[in-house]
């Protein structure tokens, strides 16, 4: 009897050596199929075999898999509670279709939602995604149906509609299982979003460290071409920057420019590539659109919390247990998130720190877990979403270390458009760095010059350092010109105010 | 330094005409083709599209990925991001500071956050990495 293996190519299964475990199920004679992820992470390799799952694999463990005496075995994958616990939509097909297959993401639900859209018209469709509630999964949250409607009635001979696959934050890997795993959810949801706004061509931009969901994609526009036609869809490759995951910076990309960030106004959406009206989406939200389209907008918009509705692909990383991607309607609290689901620290140890939101995300401490999931919940407690990535990290981790790397990366990473974000962060690390070496600061040799009336003379404290860096922050937050300089000061501050022990102050000095 | 010949870059811009905003992809192609890309290119591409060599220098000097000069040694990409640094990337890549014989150099995030410490190398990326297995990695580069 042949058995048919089902093991996934995605990047990261691929990156714990699935291809070695594919190899050894062949040689062994089974039928192996290369399958998007279930995105239970620290599972992979993770083989099925009639719905029953084994990870994480080597091919030294195949042989015993095959023999029924494998100790890997989980049951079955759709029983596990990872899987049960989870409201797949956008991830639906996860785990069950071969990315580049036509008949299996047919088989799977697949067009149904731009066959509605084409039924319903572009006003229809509009109506359909304002009223589903989506907001901008890319971090912002703007409600998508208000962009697409500001450039549906944009007068223009041309438009367009870009996506955003520069998915740089740490902890943040969704778009990528998208793209490698359902490029087709992603094509069809540009597809939708094009009839809807009446836009000839489409762009996407995905960062150069992604060449498996590249290669994927490509794979698939040829595929779906005759599909989605006449609108047509190309992969553009970014180079390593990480602000151009800002829209503005991306377009400038997409222009063959310097990533640089524009002042808004003119929004994209009425001035954006090449000066023409363009729907800038994530990945994610334009991936949702298919499911809202397939099973109308009062589905959608049921499941959800406050003013978030229905779901968000969650991505638990960093030190945790139970890494991988865990999607839900809104409202499960943090702690729930990272204890339950996550089930805490991959090296036991107890949560020291969560950060959410990525690199330019608040670190929170077990003291928000009670935090529901959504974007309002979040922003009030000084702290935001983003694209719902978590990192978890154990009691080993400094964070004042982490503030310092905040200030850093925003440094190295600054477009250099806007002062506070390119100069701010170079003096951030220099403030964090004499707070950390508690040194203090005298006056330079520039200060000390007799001229110099209104320098100041005598140096400065600790304490005048803290308030400085959050001077700075505050000068940051409020006067760059996009989310890089101005959301650096989340991580900073979040870190100082919540964990002030691990930048040798007691507790009391840095909440004043 | 041996540059390119002139024919090959020709090829890849007669590939590339009537691109919208073909810039970054000649300059991806050039890179993938010969390696990096050297200043002796910059005017070719410039009158090709029409711009200043003082936009095309710009552009390549912005983006982290384009290099003007071919690498020395061989290069391994280790994620320095903070998903990695939760699981222990600072004390492996102070580890491997003093390694001569391969360039270990920082990427800001390969997007395998739940499976750290990361590196990429060639096609090729590797997640887990513990301290024998980097050490095994720089043996096969180097």
């Amino acid at each position: 009897m042949t058995r048919t293996v089902r093991i996934s190519n995605d990047a990261l299964a691929l990156a714990c050596g699935a291809d070695h475990v594919a190899a050894a199920f062949a040689a062994a004679g089974c039928v192996v199929e290369r399958v998007s992820s279930w995105g239970m992470h620290w599972l992979e390799p993770l083989a099925e075999i009639a719905g029953e799952g084994f990870g994480p694999l080597t091919a030294d463990d195949v042989a015993a898999v095959l023999a029924g005496t494998s100790a890997l075995g989980i049951g079955a994958i759709a029983a596990h509670p990872f899987i049960a616990r989870q409201q797949r939509f956008t991830f639906a097909r996860a785990g069950q279709t071969r990315p580049l297959s036509l008949d299996d993401y047919a088989a799977h639900g697949g067009w149904a939602g731009l066959d509605a859209a084409r039924r319903i018209g572009p006003d229809g469709v509009i109506g359909e995604v304002t009223r589903s509630g989506l907001r901008g999964r890319g971090g912002a949250g703007f409600p998508a149906g208000i962009k697409w409607t500001t450039v549906a009635k944009a007068p223009a001979a041309r438009k367009y509609v870009v996506c955003n696959a520069d998915e740089g934050d740490s902890a943040t890997f969704a778009d990528r299982m998208v793209m490698e795993g359902d490029p087709f959810g992603l094509i069809e949801g540009m597809a939708i979003a094009a009839h809807a706004v009446g836009a000839q061509m489409g762009y996407i931009y995905v960062r150069s460290e992604y060449p498996h969901a590249i290669a994927t994609l490509r794979g698939a526009l040829d595929l779906a071409a005759p599909i989605i036609a006449p609108f047509r869809i190309e992969v553009r490759v970014g180079a390593g920057s990480y602000v151009c995951g800002e829209e503005t910076a991306l377009l400038n990309s997409l222009e063959g420019r310097r990533g640089e960030v524009r002042a808004k106004p003119p929004l994209p959406a009425i001035e954006g590539l090449f000066g023409q009206p363009t729907v800038v989406n994530n990945v994610l939200t334009l991936a949702a659109v298919p499911w809202i389209m397939a099973h109308g907008s009062a589905a959608y918009a049921a499941v959800g919390y406050g003013r978030s509705r229905g779901t968000m692909p969650i991505q638990l990383a960093g030190n945790v247990r139970y890494g991988g991607l865990f999607e839900a309607g809104f409202g499960m609290t943090l702690g729930e998130l990272v204890m339950e689901i996550g089930g805490g620290t991959a090296s036991g140890r107890p949560v020291h720190a969560v950060q959410v939101g990525g690199p330019l995300g608040a670190y929170h401490t077990p003291a928000d877990f009670h935090l529901p999931f959504d974007y309002e919940s979040f922003a009030a407690a000084d702290g935001l979403i983003g694209h719902a990535g978590i990192t978890v990290f154990d009691d080993s981790a400094d964070m004042s270390a982490q503030a310092r790397f905040a200030m850093q990366f925003c440094a190295v990473e600054s477009c250099g458009k806007c002062t506070p974000c390119r100069i701010g962060s170079t003096r951030g690390v220099e403030v964090i760095d004499r707070i950390r070496a508690r040194s203090g600061r005298g006056a330079d040799p520039v200060e000390s010059l007799p001229q110099m009336h209104n320098a100041r003379k005598g140096g400065r404290s600790l304490a005048e350092d803290i308030t400085l860096l959050e001077d700075l922050c505050e000068t940051m937050k409020f006067g760059s010109l996009c989310a890089l300089g101005g959301f650096t000061p989340y991580p900073v501050l979040s870190a100082l105010r919540n964990f002030p022990q691990d930048f040798g102050l007691p507790a009391a000095a840095a909440a004043e | 330094m041996k540059m390119a010949p002139d024919s090959d870059i020709d090829d890849i811009l007669t590939e590339h005409a009537g691109r919208e905003g073909a810039l970054l992809p000649i300059l991806h192609d050039i890179q993938a083709r010969f390696g990096h890309v050297g200043e002796a290119v910059i005017p070719t591409i410039a009158q090709a599209l029409n711009i200043s060599r003082a936009e095309v220098h710009g552009v390549i000097s912005f983006y982290h990925d384009f290099h003007t000069t071919p690498p020395r040694l061989p290069v391994i990409k280790l994620c320095r991001a903070e998903s990695c640094q939760a699981r222990g990337v600072e004390a492996l890549a102070a580890a491997f500071a003093d390694e001569t014989r391969v360039s270990i150099e920082p990427v800001y995030c390969l997007g395998l956050c739940s499976v750290g410490p990361n590196a990429w190398v060639g096609d090729q990326l590797y997640a887990r990495l513990t301290p024998e297995r980097l050490a095994a990695l720089v043996e096969q580069v180097a």
